[in-house]
């Protein structure tokens, strides 16, 4: 018997290991620059790659190599990656002056720096080519600062301000369709005055906006033809645009403190930046901050909630068959998969609530069919997980306060307390870590749940984040990112999957570190409490 | 009504050579109604607590008996008998502690200066507040020293720094605990020992000034010396509030209670001036319990 436990055991503990270890190996060296080769084959021709992994064809025996190669426009097919057989590899030569460039689209570039056409950019006269690029690509940064992000920031002003106009129009079109239904003509006088000023708005908005666009593409045009020339593994030489240039580096020529600092520099543009490529690249930031920001709207809702109704359970209800029902309903409740509760959520909180709420205070957009809260949004999603949750925490509520022994009750009722009194003063403070456990239990569910979000919110990419600078500042209605729907979303749904792995392992390494620090913050916080409250008596 | 002198008992009654019971001496055997007749003259002159024909029933069963009996003021009043006869069930009379149990139906009377505290229409939590309550099981609130004394103070809505300072020092004196904590107020009850604890629960009922202290066997998880201390706490209370005491330890009874009153299966069979009750009970019953040759 001791060994069938403990083999459990092992094998429990041998499954977390190797899960935990798949995913912290392969994501841990996913931003570390690995060495770029100069493939030469049998045939004479070159490609540049970094070497991945190998495999011997069990019917021939041909053992084949994995490279990636990158420079996925280039290729007929449109793949970054390809086997090669390594009968046919004469040499691999690693020579220091291959640029990895990552840009803002097709992924990886690889290759060796030729020229740099800055026909439009005042460049410094500098012999060394390596210095020239860098200068360039500094310039280039900095005039986009200058000339087009200005731009990008009025136009998506304008375009708020067109939005609100546009919702106007439709409130005004409503109001009038409402009137016309039973007053007489001149009533609408008011009204139509008032959709004359909004046309008028929205055609200068239109025009400012078309303008801006236009000047916006004239600069982006005339920044891009500054370029740098590349010559690729093949000797074919490529233009590419300065402002496509999202990050370089010469991995071969770097250091060990140089390759460190590029690493904790790729985490850092993956914990701040926005993704790129259909999220494949760049960073996480939205999904970060969406998962964080679900999961303390799912607690700010279902703590109070559960804590409530287990206090009404454990100290208020009265014992009888009722309460035993409800007692056993609340704990199947915690039991029901968590589809069921998305469901539910979408016909509850989105349709139901949300349908009201649209009809109510936007009438006019509902009836335009652009459902305000009356769609999935980051509060409807959180709400779901809430009610996920909250059988959790009334049972371990109810469990912490039924724990305390009487002698403390009747020892403050005894000083002339109230029950309310006996409750907060003194249950309610021994009941908490208890209390906690719940709500680490319930939040650990929560943070890792995607089926019920994915009908209630999620998207694969949401740019804006649901807490922004535009009034009124907190946005429950937007739809939100999540790590977890992520790693679907990019692991499962995406064309190039071979690219997107590695974003796989770290998004998951990332949920992992967010979950455990989210519980692990919680249970810190209920041993304090527990040793604040542990009582020798007891 | 008999006018009953204060005695000054503090010999122990056991220390007389006659006390050892005798083994498997046959238990007396009482019916209900033998009982329940012919009680002795059960009041004093100026009582503060007056019950009259009690009853008290857990749901069918009925755990007190027609008890008719007085708690003279600023006495020790000892409450002795066999388990489960009844004892704490009639202290937690007193107070209303019995509310707390859902079917607990009582009848008759307990009058407190004069006030019936069975009256559902009183004020329970005002009750409380003259009526103070120790228990067998110290336990003490997982809070600092301070805040177990200021507990009751701070509950009645009482916030005034000062008076919560003052309050707590003399109740901790009173409850002759200061010396030992007056260093470590802010550090959490439950650090104290066994011992300490329960002279905080007494500092802490002492705290919200009761005219009435209730102590249900406060000393049997104490050790000798820890129940030596808290003796000597009821003995220099005395005087001051009215201490009524259970307790299963007839020496103890003996020590510190002014008036004994013997309880058996619910019914008040005995009280007396606790030398009287000791040394020349008027019930063989008595006699035989407090010789220790039943319960
Ligand atoms: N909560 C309760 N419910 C039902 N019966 C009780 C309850 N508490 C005590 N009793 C019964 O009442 C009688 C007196 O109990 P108690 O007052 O605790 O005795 P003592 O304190 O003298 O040992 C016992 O028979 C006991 O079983
Ligand atoms: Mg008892």
């Amino acid at each position: 018997m001791v060994w069938a436990t403990g083999a459990a055991l092992a094998a429990v503990l041998f499954f977390t290991i190797v899960l935990l270890g798949v995913v912290v190996v392969n994501a841990a060296a996913v931003f570390w620059p690995e060495a770029v080769g100069l493939v030469t084959f049998e045939d004479g021709s070159r490609v540049l790659g970094v070497r991945l992994d190998s495999a011997v064809n069990p019917d021939t025996g041909v053992r084949t190599v994995r490279f990636k190669t990158g420079n996925r426009e280039l290729d007929p097919a449109r793949l970054d990656f390809h086997w090669y057989e390594a009968d046919q590899i004469r040499e691999i030569a690693y020579p220091e002056d291959v640029f990895v460039l990552e840009r803002l689209e097709n992924g990886n570039f690889y290759g060796f720096l030729e020229a740099v056409r800055a026909p439009n950019l005042d460049l410094p006269e500098t012999g060394d080519s390596g210095e020239g690029f860098r200068w360039a690509l500094a310039a280039a940064r900095a005039k986009q600062a200058a000339r087009i992000v200005p731009l990008t920031d009025q136009l998506s002003s304008l375009s708020d301000r067109l939005q609100s106009v546009r919702h106007a129009v439709l409130r005004a079109e409503y109001e009038k369709k409402r009137v016309l239904a039973g007053a007489p003509a001149g009533a609408t006088a008011r009204l139509d005055a008032r959709l004359a000023d909004l046309a008028e708005q929205e055609h200068e908005l239109k025009a400012q906006s078309d303008a801006l666009v236009v000047e916006q593409q004239g600069q982006e045009a005339e920044l891009g033809q500054n370029a740098a020339v590349f010559r690729t593994g093949s000797g074919a030489t490529v233009e590419i645009p300065l402002v496509e240039i999202v990050r370089h580096y010469r991995p071969n020529a770097m250091g060990f403190g140089q390759k460190v600092a590029h690493y904790f520099s790729k985490v850092g543009e993956l914990l701040t930046e926005n993704p790129r490529e259909s999220n494949t690249e760049g960073g996480l930031f939205p999904a970060i901050f969406g998962t964080v920001m679900l999961v303390f709207l799912m607690a700010v809702s279902c703590f109070p909630l559960g804590v409530l109704a287990g206090i009404y359970l454990g100290e208020y209800a009265k014992e009888g068959p009722l309460v035993r029902t409800v007692r056993i309903a609340v704990n199947n409740l915690a039991g029901i998969p968590s589809i069921v509760y998305g469901i539910f959520g979408l016909g509850f909180f989105v349709y139901g609530i949300g349908g009201l709420i649209d009809l109510w205070f936007f009438p006019e957009r509902t009836a335009n069919n652009m459902p305000t809260f009356g769609t999935g949004g980051i509060l409807w999603a959180s709400l779901t997980l809430g009610l996920l949750t909250v059988p959790v925490v009334i049972v371990s509520t109810e469990e912490a306060l039924r724990t305390i022994p009487r002698g403390l009750r009747e020892g403050s009722y005894a000083l002339g307390a109230t029950r309310f009194q006996t409750l907060v003063r003194v249950l309610l403070p021994m009941a908490s870590p208890g209390m906690m456990t719940g709500f680490i239990l319930a939040m650990a569910r929560a943070a890792g749940e995607v089926a019920p979000l994915m009908i209630t919110g999620v998207v694969k990419l949401a740019p804006d984040l649901p807490v922004d600078g535009a009034f009124p500042y907190f946005h429950p209605d937007r739809k939100f990112m999540h790590l977890g729907f992520h790693i679907y979303d990019i692991g499962f749904q995406s064309p190039n999957v071979e690219a997107s792995k590695p974003m796989v392992y770290v998004t998951t390494m990332l949920l992992l570190v967010i979950v455990l620090s989210m519980s692990s913050l919680a249970i810190w916080l209920r041993s304090r409490m527990r040793r604040q409250f542990h009582s020798r008596t007891i | 009504m008999q006018s009953i002198p204060q005695p000054a008992i503090r010999k122990p009654f056991m220390d007389e050579p006659n006390a050892s019971p005798a083994p498997n001496a046959a238990r007396p055997v009482l019916t209900k109604a033998a009982r329940s007749a012919d009680q002795g003259p059960c009041t004093v002159a100026d009582p503060i607590v007056r019950a009259e024909h009690l009853y008290l029933y857990y749901g069918e069963s009925e755990a007190l008996t027609d008890i008719t009996m007085d708690f003279p003021r600023n006495q020790v009043t000892a409450l002795i008998g066999p388990s489960g006869c009844g004892k704490s069930t009639y202290l937690r009379c007193l107070n209303r502690m019995n509310d707390l149990i859902d079917a607990v139906r009582t009848a008759g009377s307990i009058r407190v200066d004069g006030q019936d505290v069975l009256d559902p229409s009183i004020d329970v939590i005002e009750l409380r507040r003259r009526v103070g309550m120790v228990f067998q099981k110290a336990t003490p609130f997982p809070k600092s020293i301070y805040e177990n004394v200021a507990y009751g103070l701070r509950i009645a809505g009482i916030s005034s720094r000062n008076t919560l300072d003052e309050t707590v020092e003399r109740s901790l004196k009173r409850a002759a605990l200061w010396d030992e904590v007056k260093d470590r107020l802010q550090e959490s009850a439950l650090g104290l020992s066994g011992g300490q604890h329960q002279r905080l629960c007494i500092a802490r009922a002492i705290a919200v000034n009761p005219e009435i202290i209730l102590m249900d066997e406060p000393c049997s998880a104490l050790d000798p010396r820890s129940t030596t201390r808290i003796e000597d706490l009821i003995a220099e209370l005395r005087g001051e509030y009215t201490i009524i005491i259970v307790t299963h330890n007839m020496q103890q009874a003996a020590r510190v209670s002014d008036h004994t009153a013997f309880l058996y299966e619910g019914v008040l069979v005995e009280f007396g001036p606790t030398k009287q009750v000791f040394t020349n009970p008027v019930k063989k019953e008595t006699e035989d319990y407090i010789t220790g040759r039943f319960g």
